[in-house]
């Protein structure tokens, strides 16, 4: 249904944008009906720009996406509007997606205005129950309403509803449920799922690993705006093969398994950190809590180390995995090409059936 | 005990009325505890975590008190706050991204700051140093402007700048909630480092999220509609809770593997209800699969196991059936007593099986 063909996308960052920096890099994969596609990546790897560049809010520096064989890029003025009736977004905050001053339910109004302009009240009344019902609102609760005396759930389900009228075939939501409470989230969670049965394409963006994972059929792990693994779910999640993917899987906190030391990659506690070896009596380092002097309350240490070891020794290299890779490559590197040119996405090997991750660990 | 609260409550005021975020909350922290608090959006628990280090001027402080390592803490008086907030009690707000004041270099901004505390730059500099080359950090942020630091670096020397005159007890309101998940757990790390290092005595770290309390704190403490629901050790908490409110908030939970073809999860039905005038008895009554008449009075916050307190009257009269059917039983006979198949009947759904299967595991080694 959706098809993204090496999509790249090139910023002007620094200063004046004197500098370029590649947020995409050849990304491709496709939607099929009925089908969640969650898109992983942690912030700037480029997942919400790739959404938007779906939705057509920001142009694409080279590839094309095309929804139902014809290149978005192309459409004109009705073309547009059709294709909204068809791909519509959801986006993080549902709190700023109103206008506080008006009441909730005038986003119906809205796409009635642009789409719906013949149709009648009650007829229009009806469509709105209808769709208010198929993401289990109750029309009473939520219809004249302001946005502050509804809750972030039924606001993000609201949005929903409204993507609903349309003939909608393909959402994009981007982080729907990261600013909801565990209470509400899974909700609007399963709502998404209920969707999917009945055929609708959603492109799910998430940095939460186990949401993609409890919901997507497909998932594409993107790291610096390329590629570096993607596959059926399952086979993601059950089998990494990027190292990338494994330290992702590894950071989600997890209520039955403690976080062990050094699963983020290599250890760095700095030389020049005095306490950092144990030597702390030197430098009049205060004394350390042992966990068995802790409190009476602490569970007790599975392997009796010291806690400053287990959380030395367990520090990620935060710088890289928040550092740039990319080259500058100037002075050439001005234009977009050059800019793309020296950051080729990594190619992807076929390791098992349907499952492709980054050659070389790239 | 570091710190000591008592019957504390904090209100909004409103043109409606008084909104009680915080309604006569007791509980205490022991030395080197990381107590995690944990609850829904408007269950009150920033505003409690926010009372103790400074009330806004639409805050008001209607009871109770406070007491950090003996001393009351004056939370009314913000004047008289001054001489221990940064000192005793610090904070790392809830948006540490944006939390720095982006026209000053961060070491330039973070004199101020200790000059406003009466505390000389140069005394702490070298200390600062060490701290940011702790959290991995080049020292060369110093001399840096906060746009020039990504998102994680911010909220990194945020953390350094709060805990720098060692604290008695630090605040970290959903500090890890805007980061993604491989930051989140170094941030996660890096408070348990800070304790463990001494930089703070005592941490209230503030979140929706369960499964990061799960990893990082110590005890957790679950709050609804500002009141205190449960307070437990954390792996109790997780494995098991005694009130329905934390029960279902755990199953409301998505874990790493499972998918929605294998288990839906399900959410909690219902809203939290309004504070402006809260309903009368337990306040989770309404969305609760196991009220009973009982519930039409408030349940008191009781320990009913060592270190497990819980308001709940349906987990009361558990861990009293449980009691009871421990004396009745006389050692030496089977794990099968008749309290156990008394404890199943009520159940009306899979917790109560998984929490009588609890119970009785728990009976064995008592007897």
């Amino acid at each position: 249904m959706l098809e993204v063909d090496k999509i790249s996308k090139v910023y002007k960052t620094g200063t004046f944008g004197g500098e370029l920096k590649p947020a995409l890099r050849e990304v491709s994969f496709g939607i099929d009906k009925g089908e969640v596609v969650s898109l992983i990546g942690q912030s700037g790897s480029g997942k919400s720009t790739l959404g938007k560049i779906i939705l057509r809010l920001v142009g694409a520096s080279s590839g094309t996406v095309r929804f139902e064989g014809a290149d978005i890029s192309k459409l004109d003025k009705a073309g547009l509007r059709e294709y909204y009736r068809h791909v519509q977004g959801v986006f993080q905050d549902p709190f700023s997606s109103y206008n506080p001053l008006y009441k909730a339910d005038r986003v119906f109004e809205m796409v009635r205005s642009v789409y719906f302009p013949h149709v009648r009240g009650p007829e229009w009344h009806a469509k709105v129950e209808a769709a208010l019902e198929s993401v289990s609102l109750n029309p009473a609760d939520v219809l004249n309403k302001f946005p502050h005396q509804l809750s972030g759930g039924q606001q993000q389900r609201l949005l929903i509803a409204r993507a609903l009228l349309l003939d909608v075939r393909l959402l994009v939501a981007d982080e729907i449920i990261s600013m909801l409470d565990a209470s509400t989230r899974v909700d609007v969670l399963n709502l998404l799922v209920e969707l999917k049965r009945r055929g609708l394409g959603v492109l799910f963006i998430t940095h939460d690993l186990s949401l993609g994972n409890y919901i997507s059929d497909r998932s594409v792990i993107l790291r610096y705006g390329a590629v570096v693994e993607m596959g059926e779910t399952p086979k993601v999640f059950g089998n990494p093969q990027h190292p990338y993917t494994k330290s992702l899987l590894a950071a989600v906190p997890q209520l039955h398994k403690k976080w062990e030391p050094g699963e983020l990659g290599a250890a760095v506690v700095p030389a020049s950190y005095p306490g950092g070896n144990g030597n702390a009596a030197d430098h009049g380092e205060p004394k350390r809590y042992s966990k068995s002097s802790l409190n009476p309350l602490r569970h007790p240490a599975p392997h009796g180390e010291t806690p400053a070891a287990t959380a030395s020794a367990s520090r990620p290299s935060l710088m890289e995995l928040e550092g740039a890779p990319w080259q500058r490559a100037r002075p050439r590197g001005r234009r977009t090409e050059a800019v793309l040119a020296a950051n080729p996405a990594p190619p992807l090997v076929e390791v098992e059936d349907g499952h492709f991750v980054a050659a070389n660990g790239q | 005990m570091t710190l000591d609260v008592e019957a504390l409550s904090v209100a909004y005021r409103t043109l409606r009325g008084d909104v009680r975020a915080v309604d006569g909350v007791s509980f205490s922290i022991a030395d080197g505890e990381i107590m995690g608090l944990a609850g829904e959006s408007g269950s009150g628990k920033s505003t409690l975590g926010n009372s103790l280090v400074y009330l806004e001027g639409r805050m008001k402080h209607t009871g109770g008190t406070v007491r950090l390592d003996g001393k009351e803490l004056p939370i009314w008086d913000q004047r008289a706050m001054n001489a221990y907030r940064l000192r005793e009690v610090s904070v790392i707000p809830q948006y540490a991204m944006s939390a720095l004041n982006p026209t000053r270099k961060i070491g330039r901004m973070t004199a101020d700051l200790l000059k406003s505390r009466g505390v000389g730059y140069d005394s702490v500099v070298e200390e600062f140093k060490r701290r940011i080359d702790l959290v991995g950090l080049p020292q060369n942020v110093l001399g840096m402007y906060p746009f020039e630091l990504s998102g994680g670096m911010r909220q990194r020397v945020t953390m350094v700048i709060s805990t720098l005159l060692n604290p008695s007890l630090l605040i970290a309101d959903e500090v890890t909630s805007a980061l993604d998940v491989s930051t989140q757990r170094a941030v996660g790390e890096m408070l348990m480092e800070f304790r463990d290092r001494r930089f703070v005595k005592t941490m209230i770290v503030i979140t929706h999220d369960l499964s990061i309390l799960a990893q990082i704190a110590d005890t957790i403490t679950v709050m609804y509609a500002g009141k205190l629901a449960e307070k437990a050790p954390a792996s109790t908490v997780v494995d098991q809770p005694l009130h329905p409110y934390t029960q279902l908030l755990l199953a409301s939970l998505p874990e790493v593997g499972l998918r929605y073809d294998q288990a839906a999860l399900v959410g909690i039905p219902g809203r939290p209800p309004s504070l402006l005038r809260p309903p009368a008895g337990c306040r989770f009554r309404a969305r609760c699969p196991f009220a009973f008449d009982k519930c039409a009075e408030e349940p008191p916050f009781v320990e009913l196991k060592p270190g497990h307190q819980v308001a709940c009257w349906k987990a009361a009269e558990d861990a009293a059936q449980e009691k009871a059917a421990r004396q009745a039983v006389p050692a030496g006979r089977g794990g099968e007593p008749a309290g156990a198949g008394a404890e199943r009947a009520p159940a009306a759904d899979g917790h109560g099986d998984e929490q009588a299967a609890a119970v009785g595991a728990r009976a064995v080694p008592g007897q």
